[in-house]
């Protein structure tokens, strides 16, 4: 395999398992669990916010801006010094820096969402007498959230494009496995032109999809 | 039916009763200092201009706003606020919820829940507020929507039902609760010219068919004239004027309520 031209077809075929059955894996894995974090989450720190004294609202603001104007990369190097002796696995501590730090977008995106549901909605509930929890949960959210759907994508989407950074923390993320490929080979442009195929083969049909919803929804 | 003004003049507890009542938006004084009194199965309907303060009367009893001053009684409960040791104390949100349970609103924008049909609209309430099983609700519920005519549409989301439909629905979803007050702000103001008919008709039916007190902002004379048995004129926060709607519409006091009517008529 010591071709020296721009390509080479072997190499390609030599990367691609790894790229898919490990690199691949770990980074759907981080996305798809960062995702929920950040959607569950992101809700709670939305209520929070909207409804709690400032006893509590001020601290919870405060950690939440604290951590959307900071990088991730930093916020990952940093979690994963502080908080390696209490995780097994660095992957758990990537997922939860990426979760956390997509819940203060995701937070900002169901205020909107929450905002955006009519005055008309609180006072027909008003009106029913419905208890202040129920009117969230049957009336409020499930309205909120529907406008915010293709939002809340739109994040998973980025969120999925970010897992690349995991590589300061040596996970074996899609790129990882392509540089240590790379590293091992002395062949780079294979192996990540293949990661950053794989990352638009996901991430384009998804958008398609959310975009699609967007229609559905508008 | 009372011929003139104000309340039934009986020892009965007026249904409905505004004691020394004052609501300022800011600095705007909407209402100031008004007193009036409603019957069991009384139907009121308040006229003048906009900005007058009718609908701001009609959102206090359903506590959309709060008071700035004075009381609102049901029934002889307090609503918003009581008098405790000669101090005006705030009534909490769970306890005044145990009054409005009674009273039931219709909106001008129908308000329904767009996540909800037709059915889980009417039944929401019932079931996670009387405490009614979904099949009692439900059971319930066909047979308000039978009476507003839209039982046929019972399983349909309101965006798919033209505005009369989902006012109607409306209509049959305040009445699930049994309501004893029920408040009516503009509720065909919203719809086109030839979806009214069928909304007033059904309101008309309830009107004869119960004996529910009812507060009414409408600029639909012919159906205030139908269905109240006392108008009351509005203009800068106080009632300048009230009668019942044959002497109020055909031979009216004040040169104020002769204006607005010739300018809406």
């Amino acid at each position: 395999m010591n071709n020296q031209s721009w390509w080479s077809w072997d190499h390609a075929a030599a990367v691609f398992p790894d790229l898919i059955l490990e690199g691949f894996k770990i980074t759907l894995l981080a996305t798809v669990l960062g995702t929920l974090i950040a959607l569950v989450l992101g809700l709670v720190v939305a209520l929070v916010r909207r409804s709690s004294p400032a006893l509590i609202n001020a601290p919870v603001t405060w950690v939440v801006e604290f951590i959307r104007m900071t990088p991730l990369v930093v916020q990952l190097v940093f979690a994963n010094l502080v908080l390696s002796p209490y995780f097994d696995s660095t992957l758990a501590i990537g997922i939860w820096v990426l979760g956390i730090h997509y819940t203060t977008y995701m937070a900002e995106v169901y205020r909107a969402g929450i905002d955006s549901v009519p005055t008309g909605q609180w006072e027909a509930a008003t009106a029913l007498s419905l208890p202040r929890m129920r009117t969230w949960r049957a009336v409020v959210i499930p309205q909120a959230i529907r406008n915010t759907l293709p939002a809340l994508g739109n994040y998973a989407i980025s969120m999925f494009k970010e897992t690349p950074f995991f590589v300061v923390i040596y996970i074996p993320e899609l790129v990882r496995v392509a540089q240590d490929y790379g590293a091992a080979n002395f062949r780079y442009t294979e192996a990540i032109t293949l990661a950053g195929l794989i990352f638009l083969a996901a991430s384009y049909p998804t958008s398609l999809l959310i975009r699609r919803l967007e229609k559905k929804l508008a | 039916m009372p011929e003139n003004t104000a309340s039934s003049g009986t020892a009965d507890v007026p249904h409905i009763e505004f004691r020394d009542v004052v609501k300022k938006f800011g600095d705007n004084t909407v209402l100031d200092d008004l007193n009036f009194t409603v019957s069991q199965g009384e139907r009121v309907t308040l006229i003048g201009p906009s900005g007058s303060g009718k609908t701001t009367i009609l959102r206090l009893v359903m506590t959309l706003e709060e008071l700035t001053g004075g009381y609102i009684h049901i029934g002889g409960n307090p609503l918003q606020y009581q008098e405790q040791g000669g101090k005006r104390v705030r009534i909490p949100d769970k306890q005044r919820r145990r009054t409005t349970t009674d009273i039931g609103m219709v909106f001008q924008h129908f308000n329904l829940f767009p996540n909800m049909t037709v059915m889980e609209n009417i039944i929401e309430a019932p079931v996670h507020v009387m405490g009614l099983s979904k099949a009692e609700a439900a059971e319930k519920a066909e047979r308000l929507l039978d009476k507003v005519g839209m039982a046929w549409k019972k399983d349909a989301r309101p965006s798919e039902l033209s505005g009369g439909q989902q006012q109607r629905v409306a209509i049959a979803r305040a009445l699930a609760m049994d309501p004893e007050v029920l408040l009516l702000d503009e509720v065909t103001s919203a719809l086109d010219p030839e979806l009214v008919g069928e909304v007033l008709a059904v309101l008309k039916d309830i009107a004869a068919e119960t004996d529910i007190s009812m507060l009414i902002v409408t600029h639909e004379m012919q159906f205030a004239r139908d269905v109240s048995n006392r108008v009351m004129m509005f203009d800068k926060g106080s009632v300048i004027e009230e009668a019942a709607p044959d002497k109020i519409f055909s031979d009216p006091e004040r040169q104020r309520t002769k204006d607005f009517l010739h300018a809406i008529l």
